[in-house]
């Protein structure tokens, strides 16, 4: 059984929510980045999303294009991040990892040979502009190397549509809660509760809702309707404040992914879920 | 328009296949988000080329308003003064506006009205492609916001200032390289934001399908009439073909009607910039190789992790790290050759060519001058080039006196 399905197996037994935290990797610095991979699990995080940083992040507000700017200044490169994760997993091996970014530097890299060097240490990989048309020969090399490749759907997506990548996806759906770029802050959860529903009336897939999840209060509204949230711009301003001092900055991380944890695990709302 | 136009405008049509792609270039590279406005897209513009009325209403427009057709002049003058080939110049830059965009967003427009959209977005490098946007927005009452990188808002001061007279918001762009590309995010990231009243109107051959479809039959009218009044003028069909680009749509404007010509040579000539050798320059087809961005595939130009890295250009319109996946393919395939001058050497055709037959072209343009010049003396006296003029020079005016540090 992949991570991301064991994950999703527990939390589903002890009617719990993921709580899937983004960071970009070499966010300020190559050398930071294990560290608050640590942080972000020690704060109750299910499922770690690492980001890719790419030089023209057209799908990301100010806040992930700072990230990417800083990463790049190190020339944070996908090689980099492999071996980020290799040693993540040296202390933890049931976390489940998911990489998120661009196809560009994917690409460059080489998809065969990422696909067979990430086997075993990341488990899925979100590629913002790949929509299954375009992923079809990628997907396939991902799923023989046992790699998750993570679907968005969006408000835009409509039934048919659905219907079409509910039944590519594996490890998870990934709800894009709002028309516009990352960070910004305009979710509505009637819209994303019709969405949902509409969404999982095609599939058994868990579904994360990520885009304007900021804080327990936004987490606990969406956690509603959905197997997992994501949280990331918010994470990403704090190290973008405080992260050329990695102790300050993971204190200051830990503290809003508890707040948010508890927000996931005490919620009302939870318990009428399905 | 005599048969064999006719013929040609037919047969040629082959690529893009029915997902955008051009080879192993093109496609759909975007977020999930615009993947149903693109298929709307997609269905609006299909339906509207096979509508006489669309059709006239965008031909009315390019007489009318455009002034089409653009002269096709014989730059006698220059061909004596480069004692090679004749010089023939399409004179794109006598158009509305003063450069070939104009015919591909009245086109854009026509279709964004049809889908009842009521604003429209555009990202711009020279200007010229906003200031072309800005124009058919005030023309047809739509809301026009551009996005312009803050170091090409220096460079093109003029045409700032008539995006704003014509009613246009002007957005700098002060992310990643400040210049066109980053241009290009912001106006994605704007239309994933506001998809459902707004109209992308993207000026050139680039971007996801069916933008490089449908921007290259919009300017196809200028190949069209080249091939015609060639034949008008001269009883032949021209020996070469010469175009800039960046993105390359007047490029494509120009090749397409001839692709299916073998014996009519075409060369598209990137920028150079400081020389290929230097690295400092924005020639992807030259120097570049595959990758993906701004929502196709293509030639760009990145550095070994996949970043895309900093183009340079004198000229504004041509600073683009990508360039049009048809062309791409072109390249590959080898109909067209692909060449690179220097900025002196498209500064120095500036003024030659402004010397010589009074007419200031932009300095864009003024590359395929510059590589006209090199190809004329390598050919017979009785043989022909037309070079594309896609633009006048009017709003370089600043850029070049600075350069040669004068003070205006």
């Amino acid at each position: 059984m992949s991570r991301l399905q064991k994950c999703f197996e527990q939390l589903a037994q002890n009617n719990k929510k993921a709580l899937i935290s983004y960071i970009t990797a070499g966010d300020p610095h190559p050398s930071s980045t294990l560290e608050i991979m640590h942080a972000l699990t020690e704060a109750g995080t299910d499922i770690i999303e690492l980001g890719i940083p790419f030089s023209d992040p057209m799908a990301d507000g100010p806040v992930i294009q700072l990230a990417c700017e800083r990463a790049l200044k190190h020339d944070t490169s996908v090689k980099d991040i492999i071996e980020i994760v290799k040693q993540f997993r040296e202390a933890n091996s049931t976390t489940p990892v998911v990489l998120m970014g661009y196809q560009n530097p994917i690409e460059i890299y080489g998809v065969e040979k990422f696909a067979s060097t990430v086997s075993g240490l990341i488990d899925g990989v979100i590629t913002v502009d790949l929509p299954p048309e375009e992923s079809r020969q990628v997907g396939s090399l991902y799923k023989q190397n046992d790699i998750d490749t993570i679907y968005l759907l969006a408000p835009t997506t409509k039934d048919q549509r659905i219907q079409m990548i509910t039944g590519l996806a594996s490890g998870f759906l990934y709800y894009v809660s709002f028309k516009g770029i990352t960070g910004a802050s305009q979710i509505d959860v009637k819209s994303v509760e019709a969405k949902v529903d509409q969404i999982r009336k095609h599939t058994k897939t868990p579904i994360a809702v990520g885009f304007g999840i900021k804080d327990a209060t936004t987490a606990r509204m969406v956690a509603g309707c959905a197997n997992a949230v994501v949280v990331g711009s918010a994470i990403v301003s704090i190290i973008a404040e405080y992260g050329e001092d990695v102790p300050v900055a993971t204190s200051k991380v830990k503290s809003l992914l508890r707040e948010i944890r508890d927000a996931l695990d005490n919620s009302e709302s939870i318990q009428n879920i399905a | 328009m005599s048969a064999n136009v006719e013929e040609n405008k037919i047969s040629t049509n082959t690529v893009p296949d029915e997902d955008g792609h051009f080879g192993i270039y093109g496609g759909r590279f975007v977020a999930e988000t615009l993947m149903t406005p693109l298929e709307e897209l997609e269905v609006a513009y299909t339906k509207s080329k096979n509508d006489p009325t669309f059709q006239k209403e965008f031909d009315d427009d390019l007489a009318y308003y455009v002034g089409r057709p653009s002269p096709l002049y014989f730059a006698a003058r220059l061909t004596k003064e480069w004692c090679g080939a004749q010089i023939y110049l399409k004179r794109e830059d006598l158009n509305h506006t003063g450069a070939h965009k104009i015919n591909n967003t009245i086109g854009q427009a026509l279709l964004a009205k049809r889908m009842g959209k009521t604003r429209i977005i555009a990202e711009t490098g020279a200007g010229q492609h906003g200031v072309a946007s800005a124009t058919i927005a005030a023309r047809l009452g739509l809301e026009c916001v551009v996005y312009m990188g803050a170091e090409d808002i220096q460079r093109q001061a003029p045409n700032v200032y008539r995006m704003r007279l014509l009613g246009a918001t002007v957005v700098p762009v002060t992310s990643g390289s400040r210049t066109l590309k980053d241009a290009l995010n912001e106006a994605l990231r704007d239309w994933v934001t506001n998809v459902d009243n707004t109209f992308y109107i993207i000026g050139t051959v680039a971007g996801p399908h069916p933008y490089p479809l449908l921007v290259r039959d919009f300017q196809t009218v200028i190949g069209r009439e080249a091939r015609e009044q060639s034949l008008n003028q001269t009883g032949k069909l021209p020996d070469a073909l010469v175009a800039c680009v960046g993105g390359g749509s007047n490029a494509i404007g120009l090749f397409y009607p001839f692709l299916l010509d073998a014996n009519v040579k075409k060369y598209g000539v990137e920028a150079g910039g400081d020389g290929i050798e230097t690295g400092r320059h924005s020639a992807p087809l030259n120097a570049g190789s595959p990758g993906v961005l701004h929502g196709n595939r293509t030639y760009l130009m990145e550095d070994n992790n996949g970043q895309i890295i900093e183009t340079h250009s004198i000229s504004a319109g041509l600073d683009y790290p990508g360039v049009g996946p048809e062309h791409s393919w072109l390249k590959d395939e080898g109909s067209v050759e692909y060449v690179a001058v220097t900025d002196d050497e498209a500064l120095a055709a500036f003024h030659q060519l402004t010397r010589i037959e009074g007419i200031i072209p932009a300095l864009e343009s003024s590359h395929a001058v510059a590589y006209a010049k090199k190809l004329a003396k390598t050919m017979g006296k009785e043989q022909s080039i037309i070079v594309n003029l896609s633009g006048r020079g009017d709003k370089d005016i600043n850029t070049v006196a600075r350069i040669e540090g004068i003070e205006l």
